[in-house]
């Protein structure tokens, strides 16, 4: 079986006359909005903003390992530098990344419904995440955060002077935002699919997304009373998690963990989703073995939940929990390896172009392989003793997070920015922004790795002389990166009012969502569609695209 | 190059020397951690490579000027099933030798040499069981086990030495332990790696291995003239300790001589063995620390002796086989109270390093004052 | 909904028969059935969350429980025993008034359905009116977690039946105090978070709502009501009853 598929001529495309976005102005339309389209370019603006703010204090931290001496700023700026760039990263950009942009946009397109199940909820989950920003950056206005954003306990609790329970009421408003999120996934999911659209009729992403969910709605509320019991003993001063009172600061460790750990795996799901829409439509086929990359998502959401512990293998957990978990932890490293190799296998006969998604998701392929594998590394129990706490761990998790995770956002925002806006983007200069964040990435994190075997811990705001060349390296790297996620800031700007008209499905994908207008109307399908096909199956587009040559003409 | 410009020059030159892209091997265990870290590289190498060729391949051999149309592939179970299994092989290789490692890395040898470790903001002590104090140093010989029993006496801490492959958690009101065997001479970082507030990244310090013969004459030279256990004993009597743990037929407390390794059964039931984890929680908690047979009336010593203070009564009560010495203490009371602080002369070891810029919210008892009732130095 | 579709909706509404289009079936949803299920869905999988929530409360209480047994038991033998077994019959009651109410909206019985729900707001308040006083017993006896807690009642029981307590181990008693603030704090949070919908429910009840048959909001809070409930039937016995010694 071999498909043909034609790219439509873009120069005949049109706007669509009513679409989301010009069917009611101003803006008590849009903040007022059910629409989880609308809400979608909402979370776009916000999570932009704190990603650019999180950025700046990354920024920052670089330049002040650029000398080993703590030069640049004092101390505690520093480690307020580094804990507002680890919160606003992982609660407000990260974590709400692709499920409240992306997949609020695209996934009940994809499932053929009007909208998510609960668009009020949806609404009010923005108002959750901008009330959490709001708590986010009083804090830092108020005088910063400096209990790194894992809020270790007695630390956090009674050692520290600064802003601790603004930021934490802040990240416990943020979960609540992400627990009405996934909420809304999992119920459109099951409850609104469109007659036809059987779960092995969906598309990975929405799979991806399902996973995903079901880690925010059990993990984030057990990550909220751990703060709401912080604060308590904040402010109370009682010791749930102080060892002189009697108190076990390693039940905040398990509690934390509980969720955080998880939330890695709510951080990276989404992004696996882009990547097999991504995959398949720039190869044009379906994605290699679909059912065991469904069935992955769900296996890491599942043993996502059973190895928490590993963050504490240093940290004096019986030798035999210790085992458990990391065993466990190998096992979570399966299910993404099948991924990686499944993708691969997709490109395998394929028919394949390099749009800029396509080279977004071979860095995220790239990337996410090292620090899938360097996370193994760290689930060794031996290994950890000497990498944990050090700059490996750092490399590790930002390959995995920027790597990985803002590859494949970055992938996606292209992807479906046709879809979002009607308009494309600048190929050329976008598919240089690819280049250059890829590049920029390595330098910076690569020489990470080999700092972290050499010893130097996270957290450091001096450090040996020896390990200045690396630094210096990294910072210098830390500025093409920046520069990679400056371009398309000013080029998505600028193709908003200059872009090509975009039409209603430039990449000829199968999903659902390019088979209505860009940008879509208001209540998404004129008549709710009856699906027939599988996912991926670009034979039913090549067939339906020229049923309605034939019929137009 | 070097007339360009002589201050640059001067300064890449110094800094490529210093460039260091490994750490040294400096411990028994480091050349097994290092044996292991390649096989994980290699892994890692390997995975990478296979999936670059794969994809790299595929983009070449099917881009679309090649190959325009795609031929539909539902998948291969087969295929599937080997990038399942083998992957999962591998890792449960890492997963064994890993296991290997910290197993030998966390269960010290019994012979091995202790050595306490009290960790604070923001600088770490050492205390030699023949009285050396250290700050922010810790001197080591070569070719010997030692093990370190750590605790914290404010926050989460981590002791690593990067050098030796070894690194453990330092956590307040537990001990934790953790051994190595020096193999190279020379001066090694030692670092907290737990974020411990802001000066978290000036509680460094330098681990100095010593031959044997040196570091005898290290010992010799730098002991306070009272051992951890001399220190353990006055406490012991100036707390009251022996009016009840005396060995007397009768006495209130259980005997304490030879208790140390031995196996105790609690109230309610529970059998232990008595290590210094359970010595150090019987003097803070002793409700939850009762051994059967005796009466719930020992008083809490929590905020009342310093985690050294605390070290002190563990070594005396560990290296005590006798009761010979606790009566003869009884007896010469009055005599040792009219002593203290004559003695002891290791006043420079606990200086007000860093209350200028401390910013702790709770009041912390300042070991420099309360390190044992009237035994410190003051 | 933006307020133009709305309109539009309602133009159908008066072409098409009632039944096709009620005008409660949000404009996304297909069927009636579809946004029923969706919203019971929906509210089972936000209790999921609760469960969770209270869970790390759990795991502290029992982590604690089996460290500081004695002082636990200690504790808890201090809480009115009296005053709980009344506020647990009281919430028992007030889950049957609820069911009786999303009965009567089945009926589609307007009377009886203000007269439940009333009943059940009476009964939600005398629960937080007894919590209130077992709290000011509480700071009366210096039972609050903080500057102000005396162990006094643990070192020297008043009750002969009641161990004494070393001070180390009566230290312990401040956690115990501390997670049945905490538990039974987030708990009376849910209750006054439920009463607080419960007048919006019945002014709306009394605008003739929930009797055309559309009785899912009345059915998805009474599934929250019965969940506060059920928390409170694991509190109960974790906090006032386990080991306790017997009445008089």
């Amino acid at each position: 079986m071999s498909t043909i598929v034609r790219l439509p001529n873009q120069q005949d495309a049109t706007l669509p006359r009513v679409s989301y976005l010009n069917k009611e102005y101003g803006l008590k339309s849009w903040l007022l909005t059910g629409d989880h389209k609308r809400i979608a370019i909402l979370y776009l603006i916000s999570i932009t903003f704190f990603f650019f703010l999180g950025g700046a204090f990354a920024g920052l931290i670089r330049l002040e390992l650029l000398t080993p001496l703590p030069d640049l700023v004092a101390s505690d700026t520093y480690n307020k530098l580094f804990t507002m760039h680890g919160i606003i990263m992982v609660f407000l950009f990260l974590v709400p990344s692709v499920p409240a942009t992306i997949g609020n946009f695209v996934l009940p397109i994809m499932l053929g419904a009007r909208d998510l199940a609960f668009p009020k909820v949806n609404l009010l989950s923005w108002y959750l995440y901008v009330v959490a920003g709001i708590f986010t950056v009083s804090a830092l206005v108020l005088g910063g955060v400096d209990t790194g954003w894992t809020f270790t306990t007695p630390l956090s609790t009674h050692y520290l002077n600064t802003h601790v329970v603004t930021a934490a009421l802040g990240i416990f408003v943020a979960g609540f935002s992400s627990i009405f999120t996934g909420l809304n996934f999992i119920v459109t999911t099951h409850r609104m699919r469109a007659p036809g659209m059987t779960w092995f009729r969906m598309p990975l992403f929405v799979w991806s997304h399902y996973a995903a969910s079901i880690l925010m709605v059990l993990g984030t509320p057990v990550l909220a009373i751990t703060l709401v019991l912080v604060a308590l003993e904040r402010t109370i001063g009682i010791g749930v998690f102080d060892p002189s009172k009697g108190g076990d600061p390693l039940l905040f460790q398990h509690l934390f963990w509980f969720y955080s750990h998880p939330a890695v795996y709510i951080m990276i799901l989404p992004g696996m989703g882009v990547i097999s829409e991504v995959i398949s439509t720039f190869s044009r086929k379906r994605v290699f073995g679909y059912t065991a990359v469904a069935f992955s998502s769900v296996a890491i959401a599942v043993f996502g939940f059973f190895v928490w512990a590993h963050h504490m293998f240093i940290m004096g957990v019986s030798n035999y929990s210790a085992l458990v978990f990391s065993l466990l932890t190998m096992l979570v490293a399966v299910p993404s390896a099948i991924k990686i190799f499944n993708w691969s296998a997709t490109l395998y006969k394929g028919s394949i172009t390099f749009e800029t998604p396509m080279l977004y998701a071979f860095g995220f392929i790239g990337l996410f392989t090292i620090g899938g594998l360097t996370g193994v590394f760290l689930g060794s129990l031996g290994m950890d003793i000497h990498l944990t706490e050090t700059y490996f761990i750092v490399a590790h998790f930002h390959f995995v997070m920027v790597g990985g995770m803002l590859m494949a956002y970055l992938a996606g925002v292209h992807f479906w920015w046709p879809k979002m806006t009607g308009r494309m983007y600048p190929e050329a200069v976008s598919k240089l922004a690819a280049v250059v964040t890829f590049i920029g990435f390595i330098i910076t994190f690569f020489p990470q790795f080999v700092l972290g075997y050499l010893g130097m811990p996270r957290r450091y705001h001096a450090y040996p002389p020896e390990f200045q060349v690396l630094n210096v390296l990294s910072t210098a790297g830390a500025t093409v990166l920046g520069i990679g996620y400056l371009m398309p800031m000013i080029y998505m700007t600028w193709s908003l009012k200059y872009g090509a008209i975009a039409g209603a499905n430039p990449w000829q994908a199968t999903g659902l969502e390019w088979q209505i207008a860009s940008p879509p109307p208001t209540e998404n399908f004129l008549e709710i569609p009856i699906v027939d096909h599988e996912a991926y199956d670009y034979e039913w587009l090549a067939n339906k695209t020229e049923h309605e040559v034939t019929t137009v003409g | 190059m070097h007339f360009f410009s002589p201050v640059l020059w001067q300064f890449l030159v110094k800094w490529l020397t210093e460039f260091s892209l490994f750490p040294p091997q400096a411990s028994a265990i480091a050349p097994y951690m290092d044996g292991f870290y390649f096989f994980l590289l290699l892994i890692t190498l390997v995975g990478l490579l296979l999936v670059g060729l794969m994809v790299g391949t595929f983009s070449f051999v099917y881009r679309k000027d090649r190959s325009p149309q795609a031929t539909h592939i539902e998948g291969s179970t087969l295929l599937e099933a080997t990038w399942t299994i083998i992957p999962l092989a591998l890792f449960m290789v890492c997963f064994v030798w890993g296991a290997l490692l910290y197993f030998r890395i966390y269960n010290p040898p019994t012979n091995a040499m202790n050595i306490y470790i009290v960790g604070k903001q923001w600088m770490w002590k050492a205390e030699h069981p023949g009285g050396q104090h250290e700050i922010n140093a810790l001197h080591i010989p070569v070719g010997r086990d030692v093990q370190l029993t750590m605790v914290s006496q404010d926050v989460f801490h981590s002791f690593s030495i990067p050098a030796f492959r070894v690194k453990r958690e330092v956590i307040p009101g537990r001990y934790s332990t953790v051994w190595f065997r020096a193999t190279q001479l020379g001066e090694y970082h030692l670092f907290c790696t737990q974020y411990c507030g802001t000066l978290h990244s000036a509680m460094i310090g330098t681990i100095t291995v010593l031959s044997p013969e040196a570091y005898e004459k290290w010992t010799a030279g730098s002991t306070s003239g009272q051992s951890l256990a001399q220190n353990g004993e006055r406490l012991y009597a100036s707390l009251g300790c022996s009016s009840c743990h005396n060995g007397n037929a009768g006495a209130r407390g259980p005997n304490l001589a030879g208790v140390y390794g031995s196996r105790v059964t609690l109230e309610g039931g529970r059998v232990i063995t008595v290590d210094d984890g359970f010595l150090r929680g019987s003097i803070l908690n002793p409700t939850t620390h009762q051994v059967a047979g005796y009466a719930p009336i020992m008083p809490t010593y929590q905020g009342q002796v310093s985690e050294e203070g605390l070290i002190d009564l563990v070594e005396y009560i560990k290296g005590l086989d006798t009761n010979y010495r606790v009566q003869q203490t009884l007896d010469a009371k009055d005599a040792s109270s009219n002593q203290k602080g004559a003695t002891n002369a290791a006043p420079d070891y606990r200086p007000g390093l860093t209350t200028g810029t401390r910013q702790m919210r709770k009041e912390v008892p300042d070991t420099s004052t309360s390190s044992g009732v009237g035994v410190s130095p003051q | 909904m933006d307020s133009h579709t709305v309109a539009v909706r309602r133009d159908e509404e008066t072409l098409h028969h009632e039944a096709e289009h009620p005008p409660y079936l949000r404009h996304h949803f297909e069927t009636v059935e579809q946004q029923r299920e969706a919203v019971s869905f929906g509210m089972w999988l936000f209790l999921l969350t609760e469960i969770m929530f209270f869970g790390g409360l759990f795991m502290a209480y029992l982590l604690y429980r089996n460290w500081y047994y004695e002082a636990f038991v200690s504790a808890s033998n201090t809480l009115g025993i009296g005053l709980g077994t009344t506020n647990t019959a009281i919430l028992i009651l007030s889950s049957f008034t609820m069911a009786m109410g999303v009965y009567s909206a089945e009926m589609r019985n307007r009377r009886g359905l203000m007269l439940s729900l009333s009943l059940t707001i009476v009964l939600g308040l005398a629960f937080l009116g007894i919590k209130t006083i077992e709290y000011h017993e509480k700071f009366v006896e210096h039972h609050v977690p903080g500057a102000t807690f005396s162990i006094e009642d643990f070192v020297h029981p008043k009750d002969s039946r009641d161990a004494a307590l070393a001070p180390d181990m009566a230290q312990h008693a401040q956690l115990f105090f501390f997670l049945y603030f905490a538990m039974t704090g987030m708990h009376a949070l849910h209750m006054i978070i439920g009463i607080s919908i419960l007048f919006a429910l019945l002014w709306k009840a009394y605008q003739g709502n929930y009797i055309n048959g559309h009785t899912a909001t009345i059915d998805n809070f009474g599934l929250y009501w019965h969940f506060v409930d059920i928390v409170w039937i694991f509190l109960f016995p974790l906090l006032y009853l386990i080991s306790r010694h017997p009445l008089h």
